[in-house]
């Protein structure tokens, strides 16, 4: 169990006052507040170390390549990697996935098949359109069940077809809350001889994933979701796969040597990490996951569960609001998803935006998952380590509230 | 909730000029794509003149009342006044302030009425940067 006072004093974000009331904020899938200690550890960073990586021989350079490393090291061990150089410090979860679409894309060839589920967020869609584009590949689509669960026949039917590369797949649905059934879908995958890339983007902060237990072959996810900051992303991939890849960006850092006519890449991690990197985001998000290691990583996953359960619960009983997707299950995390007869879900947030309750509202980058449950925008709540029942208590009534509000004639 | 002040409310719960028009000279459709807004206008012309509007469409309440609150005085304009509407225009009808947030649903419908004008010229869309007034 976590004590949600205790937590609550570490985050500064949360004193704010607007409209006269603390803030809530339920806006954690679209970023996350940071706690006190990424925020002094990266403030300690460059007022005590700042120096670039990997160049220099000055003692200063010295210690800001160790600090660097050693967040490489601390991400390697949060999620399982074997060797902390499957690590990719990227800008975010986006990049993380583009990289793969640009390097291990490259390797495909016209006519072999990416699958990807309806649930997918824009990042894991347009870097395999854009190859599509680019080396004629085929899109398929594993489809859902009516509750939003992924349809585990269809990813069969697909890899029947043995044409399938790669199946990219989110680890939760930004918008449904609902998990994908990983084992399920890497085992599949790797009997028809496809990797798999998972977009962890959701999952990492609300479920421990172990990347050599699952036997994944890429993981993706961002630093600011993690209670990390902005700028810094990951990728991990087995490292005999990042090896017989192509180099991604090119630049300072991620060659080996180089002449007039062309140049030897640098080992891994480097050879995917071109010019200086956001080595201050970097050592943050260490400081991010060590902060997690110290509250109790499990005990936050238990709290954010338990809250998102509780939400659900007082959502159901909501006049007028729909929720999107499976109603119950061991597989809800994350978020909740729902739309509002009547009102508008931007009309929605924006009036609980000005009694200082955070809300997302629109589409949230799943176009083609609001297109196949027919509607064009929903209204989110997400869950992270400081909110409270109380503050979705205060929720819930503002948007009864503002549901009266609209509706009266 | 100043945004949502009684007239807004109004014409979102009881858009006006929704009647369908019988042979419109050109119908045109715009979406908000980033929160799924949608217009679509019908407008006859005549002799330069608009002599008929008509829309539907589904959104927000202030992209559905602003194209309400708009509607109202299409009819009888003149092609070029139309042409020279500003923005700050349709944020008077509104009368509310209109934070940056919120202007692309604010203007969905003016934006919806000028590119109709330009496809029954024949001419290519504005883009948001113009209709918003930050590019002409
Ligand atoms: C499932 C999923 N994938 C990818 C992303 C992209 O993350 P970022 O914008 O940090 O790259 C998000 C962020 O909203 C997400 O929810």
């Amino acid at each position: 169990m976590i004590d949600p006072a205790a937590i609550r004093r570490q985050f500064p974000f949360l004193k704010r006052i607007v409209d006269g009331k603390p803030v809530v904020y339920l806006d954690n899938a679209a970023t996350v507040q940071k706690p006190q200690a990424v925020l002094e550890r990266m403030r300690r960073f460059y007022e005590e170390q700042n120096a670039n990586v990997n160049r220099g021989m000055h003692p200063l350079a010295e210690e800001a390549t160790i600090a660097y490393e050693e967040a490489r090291k601390t991400v390697a061990d949060f999620v399982g990697a074997k060797h902390p150089s499957e690590i990719i410090f990227t800008r975010n979860a986006t990049e993380s996935i583009n990289l793969v679409a640009r390097s291990f894309g490259e390797t495909l060839k016209k006519g072999d098949t990416v699958a990807l589920s309806l649930l997918e967020h824009h990042s894991n869609i347009i870097p395999w359109l854009q190859l599509k584009e680019r080396k004629g590949i085929a899109i398929e689509w594993i489809g859902l069940e009516q509750d939003g669960r992924v349809d585990i026949e269809s990813l069969r039917n697909i890899l029947e077809k043995k044409k399938t590369k790669l199946v990219s797949v989110t680890g939760l649905s930004n918008v449904l809350g609902i998990r994908t059934p990983l084992e399920k879908i890497i085992a599949l995958a790797h009997a028809a001889g496809a990797k798999v890339l998972v977009d962890a983007a959701q999952l990492i902060a609300h479920a421990s994933i172990d990347v050599q237990t699952l036997d994944i072959d890429f993981l993706a996810f961002s630093g600011h979701k993690l209670y990390g900051p902005t700028g810094v992303g990951v990728l991990y991939g087995k490292r005999e796969l990042l090896e017989s890849m192509p180099a991604f960006l090119g630049g300072g850092d991620m060659l080996e040597s180089v002449d007039q006519n062309g140049f030897i890449p640098a080992e891994l991690p480097r050879k995917f990490e071109a010019g200086t990197p956001s080595i201050a985001d970097a050592i943050g998000l260490a400081a991010a996951i060590e902060w997690t290691t110290l509250v109790c990583v499990d005990a936050i996953h238990t709290h954010t569960k338990n809250l998102l359960a509780y939400a659900r619960k007082k959502l159901s009983t909501v006049k007028n609001i729909s929720i999107l997707g499976a109603t119950s299950g061991n597989d809800l995390l994350g978020c909740i998803s729902f739309i509002t007869n009547g009102i508008h879900p931007h009309d929605l947030t924006e009036i609980l935006g000005r009694k200082g309750i955070c809300l997302r509202a629109g589409h949230h980058c799943t176009q083609i998952l609001h297109k196949h449950l027919g509607i064009t925008a929903s209204a989110r709540l997400s869950v992270g380590a400081y909110n409270t029942e109380e503050e979705i208590d205060r929720c819930i009534a503002a948007i009864e509230e503002t549901i009266l509000f609209f509706r009266k004639s | 909730m100043d945004l949502y002040a009684e007239n807004i409310l109004d014409h979102f719960r009881h858009p006006r000029g929704t009647e369908p028009l019988q042979k419109p000279t050109v119908v045109h459709h715009e979406i908000n794509a980033s929160c799924g807004d949608e217009l679509t206008v019908s407008v006859k012309i005549e002799n330069k003149k608009i002599t008929g509007f008509s829309w539907s469409g589904t959104g927000c309440a202030i992209s559905q009342a602003a194209m309400s609150l708009l509607s109202e005085e299409l009819t009888g304009m003149n092609l070029e006044q139309l042409e020279a509407m500003k923005p700050d225009h349709v944020k008077e009808l509104l009368g509310v302030p209109v934070g940056t947030r919120r202007i692309k649903c604010a203007l969905l419908g003016l934006h919806a009425v000028k590119n109709a004008l330009r496809k029954h010229a024949g001419q290519e869309p504005q883009s948001w940067m113009e209709t918003v007034g930050v590019e002409n």
